[in-house]
């Protein structure tokens, strides 16, 4: 299967495969899942399990890393290699595995809170560097685990425990952040939607370098109803833009709705019928200069008047576990394998008798 | 003209200039040829952390000092027998270390009215009377060198640069140098500037002709070869033998090394020295920060890499919470630390022994982590590969502490031959085993399996949360953390078995006093005791290379004396920790300078604890 934009099989390539039959049940581990009821994570998981048996890649070169946060206890639940590491610093530690391991799949598992606060830095480093790495970050908009404080993700305003008067803060736009630090793979899923979940899933696995996949997901007990427009049946039709690469943006319960570009690169919505079909745009996720996929990010506001959802930016670019190792493969074959008693005797030298 | 030679046993020269003159590598090149020559040496470089501080003045001054004998010596030496100043500056700054009737070649051509008044002389210390007790010799070096370099199609400015070179091979010839080391390293350090190389060969030149023909100069030095045991030797610095170390211990264990760093004074040469040699399998990453170079070793570790992170305090400090995390998940990690002055930024480039308590204690909840200090700068080698043992051993992270002093001094090293150096077993598990349990314990060592990714059937989940005894499970039982607690705890203590019992240096086997040092105080300690013993006293010494867990025979050794002298380059750590576990009264000996102690001080306090008998 070919990414997006026809990218080949280098993500995976060095994985070793398996020809057993896998099922959703090989990835569940005896573990006692410990969300809450109702929460969004269950659908997730449900979904990363019976969409990696279609990889076909040996179980144990799997490995799921994550930070701290509701969505950071992914990795117990996985049949795989797992590492519950620290708070926010899951992909600096998944850098270490997978610029060192090129015959692992290694994905993280992160939230608003561990990846776009405490682990900001190592996030947008893990992107402009394009480590082989599959980041899924659940965004609920809200600190779960701590018990109710806003997120970097939440709207200004905000009320919560620790914002009686309302947060201050003005949120990140995950997938904005993502293509400004250099992002080579950012998409958009909702959790609520398996088959759109797992189709950028599938996308973002075949991506060589760094995937980073924003899915919304409902927190019922501190933030419930977060994404509601985006799942009601009655409305989100009209407000979900769902992005096909080499497709018109066209949207609306009957398509009549469309995107145009206006001159100051920003998009606007239009009536597919008020305009000339020339004029509507058209997705290209792999084009390498990232304003569209930018312009098309910043349509996402938190009243959700219309959030464009898929695969926004999928670009090809050497990944850095790739570059790594043609050094090191270079130095060994320009200056020969590394010979111990040969570097502990280089430079100037004497002999005592 | 024949001048005459005059035998020494021991010289120490300091080269004193302004951050731009070049001193480091005056001093480095100098080093070499007394290496090459086969004296014994010790090295201490000393710079400023500006990398430019405004020419001229005090803070800008960088020197470098080396201490050469015909026999082995253990520091670079506490006051210089020859002080070479470029400037007002290195003059006023390095005076006060000069002892009566010292050599004092001073540069001449800098010593003008504003160079002067920039570090507040308001004569000309040359010309007055004030310099009368030292051995004066004023030398327009820099002229001198343009003068030399006439001929030459280079601009002022770059003959002016080449004065270092003209007083290197002044230098050279008044100590007897080979001089063939220095030339191929101008021949290759400038192959792409070729009238620059030729300048600063003729600077070389004409620094050693004008020592053969002034009258400026009456004696020449000649100090012979030390007495080395037979062996290849090389100079070395600490980070050098540290990177070197680490490289030995991927070759021995044959576990590809994987390094996060974040550059950080003045650690960065082993960040520098480990990525030219990738063709060992060494993977060095330059990491965003602090925490994710150790996090990438982490991550690297549970790949099955040998993880490595190298820093110093400040960055040791950022690193405490992923330490904690490789005690939890006892994963093989080492985590250097080239100690500088603190607290918090300090003095960069100056050294200190003060990050002993963060690195036992630095961390929540109880979380022993082995602790390892290299006493010289060539045992940097050893100490890493010894961390690196006992890391892949006990799969634990060990702490290295290095210093600043270590880190850039140098000295010979008689190179080890690698044949003879201990095999690491990585030891991976099997796979494919019935109910794989990865907490569950090598019944001696206490250490839990290594389970790697790609290993089929022993999938499994490991993390910072509290794990059941055996199964690794998330746990919260009580009395399981209670276990666990103290299960790691003891693995870490059951490394005392492993570990070299503590020697005790004590000739007449009648010393009532002992000195006990750690790390890099070592060669000064050892001067020290040699200083009182030559006096006819008695003292024992020891040193631990260990400092957690403590050698076994530590309490022993401690009791076996009236008195525990404990010289530290902080306010006690160690005497802390010694009075904590053991309830022994050492007497500690605290200087935090930013420098190492000199021999003669350490000499009066152990003569004044054996008089206190």
């Amino acid at each position: 299967m070919n990414g997006v934009n026809g990218h080949g099989h280098r993500a995976l390539s060095l994985v070793p495969k398996t020809d057993a039959k896998q099922t959703l049940k090989d990835f569940k581990t005896d573990q006692e899942v410990r969300w809450c009821p109702g929460c969004g994570d269950y659908a997730i998981l449900a979904a990363v399990q019976s969409f990696l048996p279609e990889l076909g890649l040996r179980r144990e070169n799997i490995t799921f890393v994550s930070g701290i946060g509701c969505s950071s206890r992914f990795p117990y639940y996985m049949n795989t290699y797992g590492f519950h590491s620290i708070h926010g610093r899951a992909p600096a530690i998944a850098t270490g595995l997978a610029t060192s391991r090129p015959d692992l799949s290694v994905w993280v598992v992160t939230g608003d809170g561990d990846a776009l606060s405490i682990g900001g830095n190592h996030l947008i480093h893990a992107l402009r560097r394009n480590v082989n790495l599959k980041i899924l970050l659940f965004n609920n908009r809200i600190y779960g685990l701590t018990k109710g404080q806003y997120s970097p993700t939440s709207e200004v305003g905000k009320i919560t425990k620790s914002t009686p008067m309302g947060s201050l803060d003005a949120p990140f736009n995950p997938i904005s952040l993502a293509i400004g630090a250099e992002g080579t793979f950012v998409a958009r899923t909702i959790d609520s939607d398996r088959k759109h979940l797992q189709s950028v899933l599938r996308a973002a696995a075949q991506h060589e370098g760094t995937a980073l996949v924003e899915i919304y997901q409902n927190c019922n007990i501190f933030n419930d109803g977060a994404f509601d427009p985006l799942k009601d049946a009655a409305v989100r039709d009209d407000v979900t833009i769902r992005l096909e690469d080499g497709q018109p943006i066209v949207f609306g319960a009957n398509g009549e709705k469309a995107l145009r570009r206006t001159n100051t690169g920003a998009f606007e919505v239009v009536n597919v019928t008020d305009v000339d079909p020339s004029e509507i745009a058209v997705h290209d996720a792999g084009n390498p200069d990232p304003s569209q996929a930018f312009a098309l990010s910043r349509l996402d506001q938190p009243a959700f008047t219309h959030t464009p959802i898929g695969v926004f930016r999928n670009v090809d670019r050497p990944s850095y576990d790739e570059e790594m190792r043609a050094q090191m493969d270079d130095a060994v074959a320009k200056q020969g394998a590394g010979d111990l008693a040969a570097l502990l005797s280089s430079g100037d030298t004497w002999r005592i008798d | 003209m024949t001048k005459q030679v005059q035998q020494l046993d021991r010289v120490i020269i300091r080269f004193a200039g302004d951050s731009g003159d070049g001193m480091q590598l005056t001093g480095d090149r100098f080093t070499q040829e007394t290496a090459a020559f086969g004296n014994d040496l010790s090295t201490l470089p000393n710079f400023p952390a500006e990398i430019r501080a405004p020419a001229g003045t005090l803070p800008g001054v960088s020197s470098f000092q080396l201490h050469f004998a015909d026999h082995d010596i253990l520091t670079p030496g506490d006051a210089p027998n020859v002080l070479v100043a470029m400037n007002p500056a290195a003059l006023k700054a390095n005076l006060g270390d000069l002892p009566r009737g010292a050599d004092l070649i001073v540069n001449t051509d800098e010593f003008t009215k504003r160079n002067l008044a920039k570090v507040g002389y308001a004569s000309n210390p040359v010309e007055d009377e004030s310099l009368s007790e030292y051995r004066v010799h004023a030398l327009p070096l820099t002229s001198m060198t343009v003068k030399a370099l006439e001929d030459f199609d280079i601009s002022k400015k770059d003959a002016e640069r080449a004065k270092n070179m003209f007083a290197l091979g002044l230098l050279s010839w008044l100590y007897h140098r080979p001089t063939e080391g220095t030339l191929a390293f101008l021949e290759k350090k400038f192959a792409k500037k070729p009238e620059i190389m030729k300048a600063n060969i003729a600077a070389f030149q004409a620094g050693w002709s004008f020592g053969e023909t002034t009258e400026a100069f009456s004696v020449q030095y000649e100090i012979k070869p030390a007495d080395h045991e037979p062996g290849l030797y090389r100079n070395i610095t600490g980070n050098t033998a540290l990177a070197y170390g680490l490289v030995a211990a991927g070759q021995l264990s044959g576990l590809p090394i994987y390094l996060g760093s974040y550059p950080i004074t003045p650690a960065s040469d082993i960040l520098h020295e480990l990525s030219r040699h990738k063709r060992f399998g060494v993977r060095t990453f330059q990491a965003e920060d602090e925490i994710a170079a150790v996090g990438a070793a982490l991550g690297a570790s549970f790949g099955g890499s040998l993880g490595v992170t190298t820093t110093s305090g400040p960055g040791l400090a950022l690193k405490s919470e992923t330490i904690g995390l490789a005690v939890a998940t006892e994963l093989p990690l080492v985590v250097v630390d080239v100690q500088r002055a603190g607290p918090s930024t300090g003095m960069p480039t100056k050294t200190e022994q003060a990050d002993l308590l963060q690195a036992m204690h630095g961390r929540n909840g109880e979380a022993p982590v082995p602790v390892i200090a290299p006493r010289s700068p060539a045992d940097c080698f050893d100490a890493a590969l010894e961390a690196g043992r006992i890391a892949v051993k006990y799969r634990t992270p060990v702490i290295l502490l290095s210093d600043g002093y270590l880190a850039n001094g140098s000295e010979p090293w008689k190179i080890p031959d690698v044949a003879a150096l201990p095999r690491i077993e990585p030891d991976f598990a099997p796979a494919d085993q019935e109910d794989f349990q990865p907490f569950q314990r090598d019944p001696e060592t206490l250490a839990r399996p290594w389970a790697i990714p790609g290993t089929p059937g022993l999938e499994h989940r490991i993390g910072g949360l509290e794990k059941a005894d055996g199964s690794g499970n998330i746990s919260y039982d009580p009395a399981n953390h209670d276990r666990m607690v103290r299960l790691r705890q003891a693995k870490v203590d059951g490394i005392a078995r492993d570990i070299e019992p503590l020697a005790v240096d004590d000739p007449s086997g009648e010393a009532r006093v002992l000195v006990l040092g750690w790390g890099g105080t070592y060669g000064a300690i050892s001067a020290a005791v040699r200083r009182v013993r030559r006096s006819g006293q008695r003292v024992a010494q020891a040193h631990l290379r260990h400092l957690n867990p403590f050698p076994a025979n530590i309490e022993q050794v401690l009791r076996s004396y009236d008195r525990v002298v404990v010289p530290e380059i902080n306010l006690g750590q160690l005497a802390l920790l010694l009075r904590g576990r053991f309830l022994v009264d050492v007497i500690g000996y605290n200087r935090v300078r930013g420098l190492p102690f000199k021999a003669e001080e350490l000499a009066g306090v152990i003569q004044d604890v054996i008089d206190s008998e």
